[in-house]
């Protein structure tokens, strides 16, 4: 039998192209199959990619196979890499009421607290640099964050994916920029009557 | 021992082929084939495959080789998209009238002008007549296992066969699929023979003119003329389907998958309103029909699997008690309606109680393909009174159109 | 191999004289070879042979004394063309009132 739409987890991502959303994409997908997610489908944009363009990367996790393979009409989470993009794109269109928002941003997570939705923030750039990693590399950094604020997968499960996926391209530091950023993590539930009631 | 995995349609495509133990790959990339043809000729850079790769430029030469190859009794491969497949066109037809076996991908894509990178059928359904055996895979699972199926029947009906799967849909998506074990490949598809191998030993005459008659070689065995050729073509196409379900009973058997070769149905056992599309358009079919259930419309949804040859007394034996028959595809014949629509309506013809039909044209140069859409389609063909006037069935009707 | 269910109908044969039909009546020239000058019949060992490798019709023998067979020589003159000692010539179909024989 099919699941309900409603049960299935649908992530969508945003970034910039060559930012890496679609590999932070596909671990998340590796992780939750390892986790026993029987079905999993990660699409990106379809078409063109142009570095530094805003791109969207879609995700849908299931326990049971996926048929569908349309857009993501309403998403349960959404993943910005890049707090510029919140200017650019209306990141929450479709975001289903309660559902997660996931930021990589500098400023505080009251700054980017919404009336429906929780939010969830940390310096995922700062903090990547920390860990070692070359400035602007994210991707890994925001699935720490994703992992915090979802209790999609747990964190060893991301850091073991994480590892595997970045394997030639600095693998501890990567899992370390994870664990820093899963560390930093601020959730703003979401405010009722807007963010000053 | 199985190999799971989590990779893009093209990535499967690409090891399957590995799997299948192609020798001679020439491709030209074409979006949304190229990652496809990058990961093979990656593979045998690095020693990780064993095959010849043959750099050409143009689709054309791309089939041209392959043509060679598979005269000298290797193995080939190749894969395009869109108008790299039309450019291929004159060479489709020589490599199924010489009985070439070999296998190819499209990546399914709109056909130019305008252009359009993004997917729908049309290339594939504009090479129908070609001769060649076509099947559509939905998922990577399918990619897989119909790219292992597709060689063995090359191979054993000497018709060359096209693997489609859709652009972006299933070429750039990430799904979970596995790999069957390349010993029981192995077991499952003998080394490749082609009857009329180049050999300077036994040299023949191959593919010359023939004349309009029938004729008698230099040993007096009466020779085929064209039409007697094209003719055992047909009737060998027609033959494939059957073949085609044996290896599928043959592959379910060693690997466990299988068991809808022609077509793959879904809550169609007491159906009285079926769908039928071909590719991931039928899967998106599934949470539609779901919903019909649920509000107590008894509704399925077939899958075509296998386009040319096309099963019409499989297809027609059970559809001819249904209620109606909705058929969407991404593809037409331009100035008529669709052409999966009218290889349907034809093979019911014979069927006093055939259904209803209807036609919808949809997805055209990855126009989006909403869900709800296609619930509103379906459901609104179901209501009871609509019934299509000869005319109305005879219209396609557009989803999704911006005008 | 294909499935013993097929036929695999093709336009294949065994390439011979004979192959395109009867194509002896079409000549307008009939190839004459001068062994005088011709390199294995002059030398009696089996060399050169080129009127029978190119020789589209398969008709020309590979012997010491390559010989042609009427029958089916559709006198396209390949092999003069061909002979690198000018040993084969054309020569106008009315010479042989005789028809397949080369007195004239
Ligand atoms: S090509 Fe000329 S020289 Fe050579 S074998 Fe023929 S006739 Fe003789
Ligand atoms: S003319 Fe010479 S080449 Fe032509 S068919 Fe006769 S023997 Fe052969």
């Amino acid at each position: 039998m099919q699941q309900e739409p409603s049960r299935m987890i649908q992530i969508r991502w945003h970034g910039r192209g060559g930012q890496g959303a679609i590999t932070a994409a596909k671990v998340v997908a590796e992780a939750s199959f390892n986790t026993g997610f029987g079905g999993v489908a990660m699409a990106p944009t379809f078409g063109t990619e142009r570095r530094g363009a805003p791109v969207c990367t879609s995700l849908k996790i299931a326990k049971g196979k996926i048929y569908d393979l349309s857009p993501i009409v309403s998403p349960n989470i959404v993943v910005v890499l890049d707090h510029l993009i919140l200017n650019e794109v209306d990141v929450t269109a479709g975001l289903q009421p309660g559902g997660l928002l996931v930021i990589n941003s500098p400023n505080p997570v009251e700054t980017h607290a919404l009336p429906d939705f929780r939010v969830a923030v940390a310096n995922v750039t700062k903090l990547g640099i920390e860990a070692g990693l070359r400035k602007g590399i994210v991707n890994s950094g925001i699935i720490g964050v994703l992992g915090r604020a979802s209790g999609l997968v747990d964190l060893d499960t991301l850091a073991a994916c994480i590892a595997e996926e970045f394997r030639d391209r600095k693998p501890d530091e990567n899992v370390r920029a994870a664990r820093m950023s899963y560390a930093a993590t601020q959730i703003h539930e979401p405010t009722p009557g807007g963010p000053d009631a | 021992m199985n190999h799971k995995m989590i990779e893009s349609g093209n990535v499967a495509a690409a090891l399957a082929v590995r799997l299948a133990g192609a020798e001679v790959i020439a491709a030209y990339p074409i979006t949304p084939q190229t990652p496809l043809t990058e990961k093979l000729s990656q593979m045998i850079t690095r020693g990780e495959m064993d095959a010849e790769y043959v750099a050409v430029e143009s689709e054309h030469s791309a089939l041209a080789v392959c043509i060679g190859a598979a005269s000298a009794g290797s193995r080939s491969f190749t894969a395009t998209s869109s108008n790299g497949l039309l450019y291929m066109s004159e060479q489709l037809h020589w490599a199924a009238g010489a009985r070439l076996p070999m296998v190819m991908c499209v990546v399914n894509r709109g056909v130019g002008a305008p252009w359009s990178v993004w997917n729908d059928h049309q290339d594939a359904i504009s090479q129908r007549d070609a001769g060649w055996i076509q099947v559509f895979a939905k998922d990577h699972q399918e990619i897989v296992d119909m790219t292992l199926k597709a060689f063995r029947l090359a191979e054993l009906t000497h018709i060359p066969v096209m693997v489609n799967y859709d652009g972006y849909y299933l070429s750039h998506t990430y799904m979970p699929f596995e790999l069957p074990d390349a010993a029981d490949v192995k077991a499952f598809l003998p080394p490749y023979e082609y009857l009329h191998t180049l050999d300077p030993e036994r040299p023949e005459s191959l593919n010359t003119v023939t004349l309009p008659d029938a004729r008698h070689d230099v040993n007096g065995v009466k020779r085929g003329g064209y039409m007697d050729i094209r003719h055992n073509l047909h009737e060998e196409m027609r033959l494939a389907m059957e073949v085609w379900e044996e290896i599928d009973a043959d592959f379910q058997r060693r690997f466990g998958r299988g068991g809808a070769p022609i077509f793959d149905l879904y809550q169609c056992d007491d159906a009285e309103f079926v769908v039928v599309a071909m590719g991931t358009l039928a899967n998106q079919f599934r949470d539609v029909v779901d919903r019909l259930r649920h509000e107590g419309i008894k509704a399925g949804v077939l899958s075509l699997q296998m386009y040319r040859p096309f099963p019409s007394s499989h297809i027609a034996n059970l559809l001819q008690s249904a209620k109606g028959v909705m058929v969407f595809e991404k593809g037409l014949s331009y100035g008529n309606q669709g052409a999966l629509f009218a290889d349907l309506k034809s093979a019911l013809y014979p069927f006093p109680a055939r259904p209803t039909l209807h036609n919808f044209i949809t997805g055209l140069g990855g126009r989006e393909i909403r869900t709800e859409d296609l619930y509103q389609a379906v459901k609104t063909s179901c209501e009871p009174g609509n019934q299509s006037s000869p005319e109305q069935t005879d219209t396609p009707q557009w989803i999704g159109l911006q005008l | 191999m294909p499935d013993p269910r097929f036929k695999v109908l093709t336009s294949a044969s065994t390439s011979g004289p004979g192959d395109a039909g009867r194509t002896g009546s079409w000549r307008v020239e009939r190839p004459i070879i001068d062994y005088s000058r011709c390199t294995p019949a002059r030398t009696g060992k089996p060399s050169c042979h080129l009127c029978w490798l190119y020789c589209p019709d398969n008709v020309v023998s590979k012997s010491i004394e390559p010989t042609i067979d009427l029958e089916y020589c559709k006198g396209c003159g390949i092999c003069a063309e061909e002979c690198p000692v000018n040993a084969i010539a054309m020569v106008a179909e009315e010479e042989f009132p005789a028809g397949g024989k080369n007195e004239p």
